[in-house]
């Protein structure tokens, strides 16, 4: 028996594209939760209005019920971004001071009505079958598997490896050190005359800019999309990669992102194969079973994560 | 218009009140968003289902329906079980995950970890009993009609029996020596200690009654409805911004809040339709948000 080389290099390929997407989303994440210590629990939902937002966006004018601009992928990437931060300054001017419980119902309430949105704005939205005929970039080599999910992952690769040098530029400078403060010591931080209010809210509009991001790639790479992409385990998915991989440092999302990939597609393969189809539908949900014990097993064992924040005072000490 | 969704709106209402009871109650005396309430609930409904499946077989006579409700006292038994395990269920979700994470500075480690519990708990509720509906009893409530209203007996049991039991509770903990020191190790654990109250042993009274609470809604929600893994869960939002409205840690706040949401549920029900009637409570969670952020009975915050 051959190995089937070629097809096993395109699965590495495809699975490489889904783990860059969940590295954009997880590192959007960190940036929130790991340097602003804002709790969001309504990641899909922003996610999916950078998915939407793009496709819609980006769709030929004649394409089935989507009657789209036509529009380059690359302005619905940032469109999609755009509208995803804009939604993420108005529910986080909701929880006015931006801080605990209130801003978890209010990011959790808003993905909520998200999806309410998505699923009965049929006339925009595809209703719950969504919308398809989205522009994907290398469409062309559509026939050849492994041209295509070599290059998509090259295009999407790219981008998240962007980010990540980007957010870490950032961070790791003034506006990152300021909302380390913030975080850490919000009256020392105002005392030195900078805005709690105002760095969070910049640190949560960018994070969910860059959710909208994540969403935009995956509408992209997929081709179509609905609201069953966007599922409130997307939101509880990326929490256990960051909380696993450790918030406060950019190479634990990415290491949390690629470890629930892995584990992700790793369960979906031993289902498919090792399963009957009967028994699928019963043994599937206990996959959310593993990944919301590693999550609860990794807050109690390992509160920071595997990669856990290095402690800075200044570098100067 | 008719007046009918008033009607409909209270008997909502009375159930949003028992589940936003149980959040407000965690709020107040465990310092945290409890966002696996909805899975206490459903956990509730299918602890329940299970008992009548039992008792109704074995004994014919607790399998009849009590008068013109659909309640049978296989039911009344089930309730009694769903609020015992619940209260069960959540003990071992507090000595095993919450209470080292509640201690931390970073309270929100355990609203997310409850995030994580929440997605497991409904997991194991589909693998156990798949997503499809199922229901106490095969039988119709007739409903009854004064000056053109309608209500059904087991409406009216239902409403009756969850603000009953919430007045109850309020005046339990409100007035007894055990709810004092409940409210005094949550709010100063060190203080309490001082005094001779055993702040984990609170912590896990709280818990019970919390249990106790989400099992009786999870009953609740079956008896108008369906028994399904994500009935709590559905409703965790209008629970939320009920508990917000009557104000965080407030019981009364939360009877008063919950009949709120469901009228404005109802009632948006009735104008817009039924698609959005999950969009109504956050918009008046937002509202509160903005206007008075401590809630109706809260102080502000």
């Amino acid at each position: 028996m051959t190995i089937d080389l070629a097809g096993l290099l395109a699965y590495a390929a495809s699975f490489g594209v889904l783990a860059a997407i969940n590295v954009v989303i997880c590192l959007s994440l960190e940036l929130q939760w790991g340097r602003a210590g804002l709790f969001n629990a309504g990641v899909a939902g922003f996610v999916a209005v950078g998915a939407y937002a793009s496709a819609l966006l980006t769709a030929e004018p004649a394409a089935g019920h989507l009657a789209g601009p036509g529009l380059p992928v690359i302005a619905g990437l940032a469109a999609g971004s755009v509208t995803a931060g804009a939604l993420s300054v108005a529910v986080g001017s909701l929880a006015r001071r931006l801080r605990g419980d209130y801003l978890a119902i209010a990011t959790f309430g808003a993905a909520v009505v998200l999806e309410l949105l998505l699923r009965n704005l049929t006339p925009l939205t595809g209703g719950p079958l969504g919308l398809a005929f989205i522009p994907r970039p290398f469409a062309g080599l559509a026939d050849r598997p492994l041209a295509f999910a070599l290059a998509s992952f090259a295009w999407v690769g790219f981008i998240a490896l962007v980010l990540y040098v980007g957010i870490g530029r950032l961070v790791d400078g003034p506006w990152g050190r300021t909302l380390r403060a913030v975080r850490d010591d919000e009256r020392a931080a105002a005392s030195l005359g900078k805005s709690p209010v105002r760095f969070r809210l910049e640190a949560f509009a960018l994070g969910g800019a860059l959710m909208g991001l994540g969403g935009a790639l995956k509408a992209h790479t997929l081709g179509f999309i609905a609201p069953e992409h966007f599922p409130p385990t997307l939101t509880f998915q990326v929490w256990a990669m960051l909380v696993l991989g450790g918030a406060g440092r950019r190479q634990g999302a990415v290491l949390g992102a690629v470890l629930v990939t892995a584990l992700w597609s790793a369960t979906d393969l031993l289902l498919a194969f090792f399963v009957p189809a009967g028994a699928q539908a019963q043994l599937a949900p206990l996959r959310i079973v593993v990944v919301g014990a590693l999550l609860a097993l990794g807050l109690l064992w390992r509160p920071r994560g595997l990669l856990a924040e290095r402690l800075r005072v200044s570098r100067y000490l | 218009m008719s007046v009918q969704w008033l009607i409909d709106g209270a008997i909502q209402g009375s159930v949003l009140a028992l589940g936003a009871g149980g959040v407000t109650l965690t709020y107040a005396n465990l310092r945290f968003g409890h966002f696996a309430h909805g899975e206490l609930v459903a956990a509730g409904g299918y602890l329940a289902l299970a008992t009548v499946g039992l008792l109704g077989g074995a004994v014919p006579a607790l399998g009849a329906a009590l008068g013109p409700t659909t309640v049978s006292g296989a039911l009344l038994v089930g309730t009694l079980v769903a609020g015992a395990g619940v209260a069960a269920l959540a003990l071992l979700l507090e000595r095993f995950v919450y209470r080292r994470l509640r201690a931390r500075a970073a309270g929100i480690s355990a609203v997310m970890a409850s995030f994580g519990v929440s997605m497991a708990l409904r997991a194991l509720l589909e693998s156990a009993f798949t997503s499809s509906p199922r229901y106490y009893s095969e039988e119709l409530s007739i409903a009854i009609e004064r000056g053109g209203v309608r209500a059904t007996p087991d409406q009216l049991l239902v409403a009756a029996t969850a603000l009953a039991l919430l007045l109850a509770v309020h005046l339990v903990l409100g007035h007894s020596r055990l709810g004092r020191s409940m409210r005094a190790a949550a709010e100063n654990p060190a203080l309490a200690a001082v005094t001779g109250i055993d702040v984990g042993r609170m912590a896990m009274a709280s818990w019970i009654v919390v249990g106790l609470l989400a099992g009786v809604t999870g009953v609740a929600i079956g008896v108008l409805g369906q028994v399904r893994p994500a009935m709590g869960a559905e409703l965790l939002l209008p629970f939320f911004t009920a508990a917000v409205l009557g104000g965080l840690g407030s019981l009364p706040g939360a009877l008063v809040g919950g009949l709120l949401v469901g009228l404005a549920e109802s009632w948006a029900v009735a104008t817009a339709g039924s698609e959005w009637r999950g969009a109504t409570a956050f918009v008046i969670f937002v509202a509160v948000l903005g206007l008075r952020p401590g809630g109706l009975f809260g102080r502000p915050a």
